[in-house]
């Protein structure tokens, strides 16, 4: 008792002198950053490219401490070509030793359990963190309260959502892998807004690929709870009906209402479907820590942020990022960039006691696979709206004519650019 | 208040090149306004997906290669940057993707962008070295 009570006195007192606590390993300084201390909850492409900016742009003036409770980073873009056999799951998996050693950057592995906006203090399972501002970059979560039958990881297992990269994106292609010739594969598609809109579609398109040159007699069922295709939807109904003539029977307005997992069974209003290969991308919402920290409130499930700091419009000196992020754009990883640029850039600037940049501007480029070698993009700048206080799309932006393979090598170097721009 | 920008900018050199005299590649070199270059360089940082950090394209070896897709940004001439760009924006030039950015900008918005660019030093950069996922992964 005494001494969890000295232990609690002490990281107060460290946490004061603005010194750092975690676990057995202290990071304690000597003296205070010139700028202060920046912790950024999120190693995925909205955190770890905050991290960096932050010390690129504040000429290492400020401390930066990313918390991530995986070692590794693995992309969900192109992930779906993992599914179509192009890609492995290898080729998409990074580690974050050359972020940190270029820049500076302090990093923890854990998980954050708890922020105290008051005391600016972060505690995770092994310690606690103090900071000046802070960065949250959770990405989604999943929503199982209409699907309680698929919130175990053992129900995960037989119908995985491989929504986020990792293992569940293995399983979902060895799945496809043991199923025999004139097999169904069912997915569903959750209602806008979710993680990355056209990503479903190109998933389709990944799958049928595989099917056409490897089981042509295999179908694939769409249930897409949205009325339509939500993003690229001439570009993909045509490669649908064209290119995967047959294979692809895409249904719109298709809410699932449940699930027998044992038979991979999936009920509609309409339908009671047996698949033999089952992909449930279940509804979203902001991550579990912006949840916790209070950054969302209880009657809608992104964060609401000004788009000038990404600062929260709930909890002050905190930031939201990426995914969580409610806003009127996509959720893509290079939205996610853009969002992390902007806010280190407005972080450097309230640290400096200077105004952030009053008008933002950026752009996004998302192309999708529709075949191993073949992309379509869409891509657009984006400008603060000094009235509407968001980030609107400028005149000028756009879709591919049609899919190309010269597309598909811009996609290639996009992935390798943005890893490196988010890694190194 | 222009005063003051600029105080502060030089003041963070000072003390950053007293207390952390290297920081990996952080080097950025402007001729901007402190508050143009914390506009631009935001922008500019947004081309990064596609053309690399501070427009050091992975997979392009030479700054003056900037035929393929994901050209070397870094080191640029702007007056070639200006001409490309102002050609994607009134489609005299031809263009897969670049049409949708260069039409979304304005002038004022590639002149600043041709400078930084232009400024940027070139630095050979490779992929990022993939690994094999760990068990341990979700």
């Amino acid at each position: 008792m005494t001494d969890h009570l000295n232990r609690r006195d002490f990281i107060k007192a460290a946490g004061a002198a603005g010194a750092l606590l975690i676990g057995n390993n202290s990071f304690a300084r000597a003296t205070k950053p010139p700028m202060g201390r920046v912790v950024v909850i999120g190693g995925g492409y909205a955190g770890a490219t905050a991290a960096k900016y932050l010390r690129m742009w504040s000429l290492g003036a400020i401390e930066v401490i990313v918390v991530e409770p995986n070692k590794q980073f693995v992309s969900c873009p192109l992930s779906n070509l993992v599914l179509g056999g192009s890609k492995s799951i290898n080729d998409l998996t990074f580690g974050y030793d050359a972020l940190k050693a270029n820049h500076g950057i302090k990093w923890v592995q854990d998980t954050v359990t708890a922020i105290d906006s008051t005391a600016k203090k972060v505690t995770m399972l092994r310690g606690e963190l103090s900071y000046d501002r802070l960065v949250v970059a959770p990405g989604v979560d999943f929503i199982y309260d209409g699907l309680p039958m698929l919130a175990s990881a053992e129900a995960q297992s037989q119908i995985p959502h491989a929504w986020k990269a990792g293992w569940q994106t293995v399983n979902l292609r060895k799945q496809l892998e043991a199923m025999p010739d004139g097999g169904v594969f069912v997915m569903t598609i959750p209602k806008a807004p979710y993680r990355c809109p056209p990503g479903p579609y190109e998933r389709v398109c990944q799958v049928a690929s595989y099917f056409k040159a490897h089981k042509p007699k295999s179908k694939i069922i769409v249930l897409d709870a949205n009325a339509e295709i939500i993003s690229k939807k001439g570009l993909f109904a045509k490669v649908f009906n064209e290119t995967y003539a047959g294979i692809v029977d895409y249904r719109p307005d298709n809410v699932i209402t449940g699930v027998d997992v044992a038979t991979k069974t999936i009920t509609t209003d309409f339908d009671k479907i047996k698949a033999e290969v089952l992909n449930v991308i279940p509804p979203q919402r902001a991550g579990k820590i912006a949840q916790i920290a209070n950054l969302t409130e209880s009657d809608y499930p992104w964060c609401d942020v000004n788009f000038l700091t990404y600062e929260s419009k709930l909890v002050p000196s905190v930031h939201v990022l990426g995914d969580s992020v409610a806003a009127g754009l996509p959720k893509s990883a290079h939205m996610a960039s853009n969002q992390a640029k902007v806010c280190a850039n407005a972080i450097v600037q309230l640290m400096a006691g200077q105004a952030p940049d009053p008008a933002p501007v950026f752009a996004n480029t998302c192309y999708s696979y529709v075949t191993a070698k073949s992309a379509m993009h869409v891509a657009n700048v984006y400008r603060y709206d000094e009235g509407k206080k968001i980030m609107v799309s400028a005149e000028g932006g756009g879709v591919s004519m049609s899919p190309s393979e010269k597309e598909g090598e811009y996609a290639a170097a996009w992935a390798q650019n943005i890893w490196a721009d988010t890694l190194t | 208040m222009k005063k003051l920008h600029t105080f502060w900018f030089i003041s963070v050199l000072l003390i950053t090149s007293v207390c952390l005299p290297t920081i990996g590649n952080a080097t950025e070199v402007s001729v901007f306004s402190a508050e143009q270059n914390t506009h631009i360089r935001a922008l500019a940082a947004s081309c990064a997906a596609c053309h690399g950090t501070l427009g050091n394209s992975v997979g392009n070896n030479s700054a003056t290669d900037t035929s393929s897709a994901n050209a070397v940004l870094a080191g640029i001439d702007p007056a070639e940057f200006t001409n490309k760009m102002l050609g994607f924006k009134d489609g005299s030039r031809k263009a897969t993707v670049m049409h949708h950015h260069a039409r979304g900008l304005n002038v004022d918005e590639i002149n600043q962008l041709a400078v930084h660019f232009s400024q940027q030093k070139r630095v050979t950069k490779s992929p990022v070295k993939s690994e094999i996922l760990k068990a341990e992964h979700d």
